[in-house]
């Protein structure tokens, strides 16, 4: 025990000024502090490689075309705030409204329908239990591109290419299995004794599930949210193919960035992607624990 | 004794599984059954035609152009993430003047993490946009007035054939990396701190403690990545449909399965000889995951 407390005294007190009088460890710790060094020097090199990109974003939305390709590394002249309100009639206000409602609409059946399979399955036993949990799990193996041919006829059929309740319907559906997945190993580990004594309470199984269980599966059910709420914004394969002329706020990047080449208008394309940037920056610095754990949950298990 | 279960049960499933059934399932159903015809995507009408998609498939050379493109990201992308994934979490577990081995990081480490992730949470449009105009082929670009400096030519990057993949690459793994790290680094955490001080008191040092005690630990995690990151260099699509020029380009450099599922799919009318490349990438998902699961295997170490 001795070895362990002293090599962990030899270290740990960062307060502790940088001379340390222990000579047997000297050496050591003379290593440590250039391991420690090294581990920073690269720790932020690879951060700087991680951020700038973004930071230039940040800034080149604020520069104009010739200052953004002549002078990549300049502050801008002067800050071009115009390049928002050009972006704005360039169509992300409305890309942006289309995101929002969808991904609203998308989350909450999202949430609704994942959390009543997720609950049934990891509650009630019966015929098929296993199957239609397989049938879950399989869909979070498969490559989308294997069924986007299929898929776009199976809308189109339904009259819902690029219409609002189309693009909600099948986010859904392909935001289901991780959702159900996650919420059911979520669900196991409730107690039972609380909704054993609702049902004595005469409490019917419905009530059980939406007064007593989705209450008690509050964390989980944020974990999910905040995940989906990301999923959903960023998705950009379903409605590139399924929503051609409903734009959501990533298609309609992307199809900013095309037109950019031939208008030329590198400083509006900057702000339409501060826009679209922001909000998901935001969210993530308020929740970023749940959002690494959420993300993170689906590949350790 | 609880009446009405089976009703309940019923009711809570039938709509998510209509939903699930009609836009999940059938397709990928649809998908294997497309593959078999002549379907134009168009047309109501269409024929079997047996296996002839396939065989078209193996004289198809842009196709072949695609596989083999997917096949370097394949063999470069995910040992790439994983490396440098797992040295980074070295670094931050046993760089740090922290207790001996354990997994106590270096100070900042937090930051660091909150840092590598970002690029995860960004949809991939926004991080192909940055990029595109990063790699700005002209002398004065972001990339090329940083190569400038050090001494070096500058180069077309994204519109240099032989360059313009590994730039994929590159973007790739530079977004992965983060959600790799935090991932180690959340497995590592839950190895208990007694097998570190273990082998401490067996007289092991940090490094030998960590290609000793903390990878063979990890190995499931590892294996588990690599199995991910193989399907997503399999599947790419969003990052070369936004950043390459045509996209795909330029002279098919940078032509991947998946795009050549939506051109012939969705623009060349052939919706039948689409599906059946979504079925040889389905299969080849299969083989690699298959595979890389079996050559990876190791005893399991349960803690």
């Amino acid at each position: 025990m001795t070895v362990t407390t002293r090599a962990g005294d030899a270290g740990t007190p960062t307060s502790t000024p940088p001379r340390q009088t222990d000579h047997g460890r000297k050496g050591s710790s003379a290593s440590d502090v250039g391991a420690n060094v090294f581990s920073h020097a690269v720790l932020i090199g690879w951060s700087v490689m991680v951020l700038v990109p973004f930071a230039w974003a940040l800034l080149a939305s604020l520069k104009t075309s010739r200052e953004i390709f002549g002078s990549p590394w300049s502050l801008p002249e002067v800050f071009r705030w115009s390049n928002y309100s050009r972006a704005w009639d360039k169509g992300v206000g409305e890309y942006l409204l289309n995101s929002i409602v969808v991904v609203t609409g998308g989350v909450l059946l999202t949430m609704l329908f994942g959390s009543m399979v997720a609950y049934v399955l990891a509650r009630y036993e019966f015929r098929g239990n296993r199957i239609i949990y397989y049938l879950f799990a399989a869909g979070m193996m498969f490559p989308v591109f294997l069924a986007i041919v299929p898929l776009f006829f199976v809308v189109q059929n339904f009259g819902m290419l690029s219409t609002y309740q189309g693009l909600i319907l099948v986010y859904t559906a392909y935001s289901l299995p991780f959702t159900v997945f996650f919420m059911h190993s979520f669900f196991r580990t409730l107690p039972t004794s609380i909704a054993e004594a609702a049902f004595i309470d005469g409490c019917s199984h419905t009530g059980v599930f939406f007064r007593v269980m989705l209450p008690m599966a509050k964390p989980g059910l944020l974990s999910i949210g905040i995940f989906n709420v990301l999923g959903q914004f960023n998705q950009f394969v379903l409605p590139a193919f399924l929503s051609p002329e409903k734009p959501v706020l990533a298609q309609g990047i992307a199809t900013l960035l095309a037109s950019q080449r031939y208008e030329g208008d590198w400083g509006a394309l900057f702000a339409a992607l501060t826009i679209a940037m922001v909000p998901v920056v935001v969210v993530y610095l308020i929740f970023y624990r749940q959002v690494q754990a959420g993300l993170t949950s689906g590949t350790l298990k | 004794m609880r009446h009405g279960q089976y009703r309940f049960i019923v009711g809570f499933l039938v709509m998510p599984l209509a939903l699930y059934g009609v836009f999940v399932v059938s397709p990928f159903v649809q998908a294997f059954y497309y593959s078999l015809t002549n379907w134009t995507g168009v047309s109501p009408e269409f024929d079997f035609v047996g296996l002839q998609n396939f065989e078209n498939l193996t004289n198809d050379s842009l196709f072949l152009r695609a596989l083999r493109n997917n096949a370097v990201l394949l063999a470069v992308m995910p040992l790439a993430v994983i490396l440098l994934a797992l040295f980074f979490a070295f670094l931050l577990n046993v760089g740090g003047r922290g207790a001996g081995s354990g997994v106590r990081g270096v100070r900042g480490s937090g930051f660091y993490k909150l840092a590598f992730f970002l690029p995860q949470v960004l949809s991939v449009p926004v991080i192909a946009v940055i990029w595109a105009v990063i790699f700005d082929p002209t002398p004065t670009g972001l990339v090329n007035s940083v190569v400038r400096r050090i001494g070096l030519g500058s180069s077309g990057w994204l519109a240099d054939p032989d360059l313009a993949l590994y730039c994929v690459l590159w973007v790739l793994v530079w977004g992965s990396v983060g959600f790799y790290l935090v991932l180690f680094n959340a497995a590592m955490s839950s190895i208990p701190r007694d097998i570190f001080e273990a082998a401490l008191l067996d007289g092991a040092g940090r490094v030998t403690t960590f290609f000793r005690v903390t990878i063979p630990l990890l190995w499931d995690t590892i294996q588990t990545s690599w199995v991910y990151l193989a399907i997503l260099a399999l599947d790419v699509y969003a990052l070369i449909a936004v950043m390459t020029a045509g996209p795909g380009g330029p002279n098919n450099s940078t032509q991947v399965i998946s795009l050549q599922i939506a051109q012939n799919g969705f623009q060349f009318g052939r919706a039948g000889y689409a599906s059946a490349i979504g079925v040889v990438l389905f299969f080849v998902t299969l083989i690699i995951a298959a595979i890389m699961l079996r050559a990876t295997r190791r005893e399991r170490i349960e803690y």
